[in-house]
């Protein structure tokens, strides 16, 4: 081997120059709106382990681009969607989002699910002026002026829910939860709530994600005997949670155990025996009775499939489609900071009942409420809040 | 902790030991006696977890009246499947690897990759969910404060008939002398006439098979779904090494060890400090015991 000639340099060169330009080219930064189309951004974990719960939510969002196409799209304009798949990883997730802004230049996104996922994209939105419509509830103690959270953060969650258990079910509770970030906060909040409505907190447990033998955990639930149990328990553990707590003889009929995180799309995969009894805590349930609700599920299930079930999380997916589109109508224009401007104070007929954008903090006026599991995977709603103010930092 | 608490958290002992076990001995024969590094182990798990979906929903549509039964067909079908998908396997892929360990490892790694998406294209991401058959849901009331949950003791009870059968095999039956044979001397074994081929594809077939009665028998405890064999995976593995590689005792000492230790550090602190433990127990042993608790004795 001798060294570098000039002839072979060149060689290298010019091809390392060639092929940098192929890509180069399609870097090109593309125009997000023209005069008939609008692109918006959809990124979420089409694969990987949080695919289960977040794949379901393009569905959604794809629905209520189509049905705001056919009556006319915004602004005179098609909304043409952009999917992504941020793979269930973080720095992928900050990379789609930074492709979508800066070489789509969608005018806003609506996606993440994890928080996780949410906050690894935040830097990228306040570089490049984004806007993030972020449709999951999540433990709250954030408010960013890039993003517009439209579904329920902590005290419309985790308060609302312990407030409640504590009124009908008895004040002793068992916190069961996933170890990261979110059981984490829920409990943190959880824990001050108890003490305020006089209640006792019994047990703290975590398992670690993904974890599949309750077994330690349930002795330790039977020895404390909760009158609750407040699980935030999430994903595949669920099954094996809900399965073993039965063959302990912990059912649905014997013990109270709420949990935030639960809907019926988790309920498919858990197996309707087992969660029946159980209860929830959400925003939106599909057995909501209502002319929007009713329109809604049909027109999801004619499209996806009979045998589809909506939770909560997509329904505020296709929400955040909506509320979107309303603001930009209202601003007359696509400019991120005339959108924010306009989202304030919005209000939309969701299938959940009326629901509106807070003036200033980015999160939505909301009713919370609490379902209990039926034989058939649906929820039976033993209760309903009425509009509460979304609050990120709630005093504790 | 009170009596009965004791009682159940030995009993979850023994449990989480024949879930433990059940894992690791395909695992133990195709790593431990084949030396093959398997990373798509846990996928035929989910193969034969995905067999058992399949044939509860096949006996629900057709034979409603069979349900109570279906999962001794699930099992059966299970352990069928996956031994034929693991003999075909080793003659079209595995067996162009021996002796290239890390090549191995990457290639059974991609196949696992693989055959997670051909499961989620197939049966989708969401969790699929199969009903446990009446008479074993519930629990054996033994006094008001122990229950013991049916299911479990089925697990219980398979998993010492599948280890039994297992050693039958290895130790009373023409097969499993050859295994064993060629495991210990290939060149010898070839040249006193064993057609050592034919050998490592059955044997790798029955350490495959083990894992499809596994991954049947988690669907009644855990959850189903593409990513599945991940989670066993490692803990497979954990045992396997743990026990000492090529002992097949070892793996159940090694199993019960873990087991009963996890347990009850699990009763004692967290669940994530419990794993935590474990894994340091693990490393100081192998640290001063490289082979594993029951290492073979070898002439160097």
């Amino acid at each position: 081997m001798s060294g570098i000639t000039r002839r072979r340099f060149i060689q290298i060169g010019g091809s390392l120059v060639a092929a940098g330009a192929v890509p180069a080219a399609g870097l090109w930064p593309k125009i997000g709106y023209t005069a008939d189309t609008v692109h918006l951004g959809l990124l979420h974990s089409l694969t990987g382990t949080i695919a289960i719960a977040e794949a379901a939510l393009v569905d959604a969002e794809k629905m209520a681009i189509d049905e705001i196409n056919a009556a006319g799209g915004v602004l005179g304009r098609k909304i043409e969607p952009i999917v992504e798949d941020g793979a269930s990883d973080w720095p992928t997730f900050a990379e789609k989002a930074k492709k979508l802004l800066q070489r789509d230049k969608v005018p806003a996104i609506i996606g993440c699910y994890t928080s996780a996922s949410r906050k690894a994209v935040l830097p990228v939105l306040s570089q490049s002026k984004g806007l993030l419509y972020y449709p999951t509830y999540y433990e709250g103690q954030e408010q960013d002026k890039h993003v517009i959270y439209t579904s329920q953060e902590a005290t419309q969650s985790v308060i609302a829910a312990i407030e409640w258990l504590a009124k009908e079910k008895g004040k002793t509770f068992f916190l069961v939860g996933s170890d990261y970030i979110y059981p984490r906060t829920c409990n943190k909040i959880a824990k001050p709530t108890i003490a305020r409505v006089g209640g006792k907190v019994l047990g703290e447990e975590y398992a670690p994600l993904g974890h599949t033998e309750f077994s330690s955990i349930i002795s330790k639930i039977k020895a404390a005997k909760p009158d609750c149990i407040y699980s935030t328990v999430v994903g595949g553990s669920n099954v094996a949670f809900y399965k073993q707590l039965k063959a302990a003889g912990l059912d649905g009929t014997k013990q109270v155990l709420l949990s935030t995180v639960v809907s019926e799309n988790e309920i498919d995969g858990i197996g309707k025996d087992n969660a029946v009894g159980y209860y929830a805590c959400m925003g939106y349930f599909q057995s909501i009775k209502s002319p929007t609700n009713d329109r809604f599920v049909k027109a999801l299930k004619a499209k996806y499939g009979q045998e589809r079930v909506v939770g909560d999380p997509m329904e505020c997916a296709y929400n955040s489609v909506y509320l979107w589109k309303m603001a930009c109508e209202r601003a007359k224009s696509f400019d991120v900071d005339k959108v924010i401007a306009a989202s304030s104070e919005l209000e939309f007929e969701a299938p959940e009942g009326k629901i509106k954008i807070h003036k200033t903090n980015h999160h939505v006026w909301k009713k919370v409420r609490i379902g209990r599991a039926r034989a058939d995977g649906q929820f039976d709603i033993v209760h309903e809040s009425g509009m509460i103010e979304p609050n990120p930092f709630p005093k504790l | 902790m009170s009596f009965d608490i004791a009682v159940t958290q030995l009993f979850n002992g023994v449990s989480l030991f024949t879930i433990l076990l059940l894992m690791a001995l395909g695992l133990a024969i195709v790593f431990g006696l084949m030396g093959v590094i398997n990373m798509a182990h846990g996928e035929l798990m989910a193969l034969g977890a995905y067999t058992t979906y399949l044939t509860a929903k096949f006996f629900e549509e057709h034979m409603p009246s069979l349900m109570n039964v279906y999962l001794f067909f699930a099992i059966a079908l299970a352990f069928g499947v996956t031994f034929v998908f693991g003999y075909v396997l080793e003659r079209g892929f595995i067996r162009w690897f021996y002796n290239r360990p890390l090549d191995t490892l990457l290639a059974t790694w991609g196949l696992s990759l693989v055959l997670q998406q051909t499961y989620r294209s197939v049966f989708g991401a969401q969790e699929v969910s199969v009903p446990l058959a009446t008479w074993l849901s519930g629990a054996w009331t033994v006094s008001e404060g122990i229950q013991l949950p049916l299911n479990r003791i089925f697990i219980i009870g398979l998993t010492a008939l599948v280890a039994a059968g297992v050693y039958l095999i290895l130790h009373k039956t023409r097969l499993g002398l050859r295994a064993r044979a060629v495991t210990q001397n290939r060149a010898m074994s070839s040249a006193v006439g064993i057609d050592t081929n034919r050998v490592d594809a059955l044997t790798f077939a029955l350490g495959s098979g083990l894992a499809g009665i596994a991954g049947s028998v988690f669907t009644m405890i855990g959850s189903t779904n593409p990513g599945t064999g991940q989670l066993y995976i490692v803990d497979s593995f954990i045992v396997v090494v743990f026990g000492g590689v090529a002992s097949l005792i070892g793996t159940v000492f090694s199993g019960f060890a873990i087991a009963q230790a996890q347990t009850t550090l699990e009763y004692l602190m967290s669940g994530s400090m419990a794993k935590v433990s474990i894994l340091l127990l693990v490393i100081v042993v192998l640290y001063f015991r490289p082979n594993g608790l029951f290492a073979p004795k070898m002439r160097s």
